[in-house]
């Protein structure tokens, strides 16, 4: 996809569609969306940095009841450990610094690695009691 | 859905109704350059109106933090009015519920507004 904010919004509505194919309910679907959103935001504008040479790949994959969610980007690579705590009171008020947490509220598994260029972030979501069967909600 | 921003006054608070999403681009943009025309015109009591804004992002989040402190630091008040149940979750897992006024009532928001 192009480092652009158009991919941001397209990928948001493909989490949507994805996650409801996969049986999740509708407020865990938002969340999936949002994180998503998140990873796509932190692709475009943090890691290729709206450079059109540089792309941004994302896949969608159902393992059983789990919906993984793969964004890597081709910046210069984020280190996670160095990403501040955004509840922190001395960054509370800070305008950005939120992307990485959300995905974290929202998902749950969120893996981010360094790779040759760039970053891979990974999100993981499985399937509640209370979702649809995959198969049902495929149907 | 892009985002629109109106305002009204009353009893001498600027109510800015918001509708649509704030997020990274048009949506943030829209909240920013409203809050820093009425600063210019010297309307440092803002009630943002957020029942119609269906959706925040990190970046429409930043931009409420960032408008909140602008105004402050210029020695008004901004205060939030009618959050949706995922706006307010939102606020609440960012910890930043408690750093906003938020309030349900828009008669009584305005009457909290320092005279």
């Amino acid at each position: 996809m192009e480092s652009t904010l158009e991919s941001v919004n397209q990928a948001e509505a493909m989490a949507e569609q994805f996650s409801s194919r996969a049986g999740f309910e509708e407020d865990t679907r938002g969340g999936i969306s949002m994180a998503v959103r998140e990873a796509m935001i932190n692709a475009v504008l943090h890691g290729n940095g709206y450079d059109p040479a540089k792309s941004v790949k994302l896949t969608f994959e159902q393992n059983g009841r789990e919906l993984i969610i793969t964004i890597t980007d081709q910046g210069k690579g984020l280190d996670p450990d160095e990403v501040p705590d955004p509840l922190a009171p001395e960054n509370l008020m800070k305008q950005s610094g939120r992307g990485i947490f959300l995905m974290r509220a929202f998902m749950d598994e969120v893996r981010i690695r360094k790779v040759d260029p760039g970053t891979e972030i990974t999100l993981i979501k499985r399937l509640q009691n209370n979702d649809l069967d995959p198969q049902e909600a495929s149907t | 859905m892009s985002m629109k921003a109106s305002t009204r006054q009353v009893d001498g608070v600027t109510i800015v109704d918001l509708s649509g999403r704030i997020t990274l681009g048009e949506g943030s943009v829209v909240l920013r350059d409203t809050v820093k025309d009425l600063l210019g015109k010297g309307q440092k009591k803002i009630l943002l109106n957020l029942g119609d804004v269906s959706y925040i992002d990190s970046s429409g989040i930043g931009e409420l933090v960032s408008a909140f402190t602008s105004v402050r630091n210029q020695g008004g008040e901004l205060k939030l009015l009618h959050l949706t149940k995922k706006v307010h979750d939102l606020l609440q897992i960012t910890k930043l519920y408690t750093v906003f006024d938020v309030k349900d009532d828009e008669a009584g928001a305005i009457t909290a507004f320092g005279k």
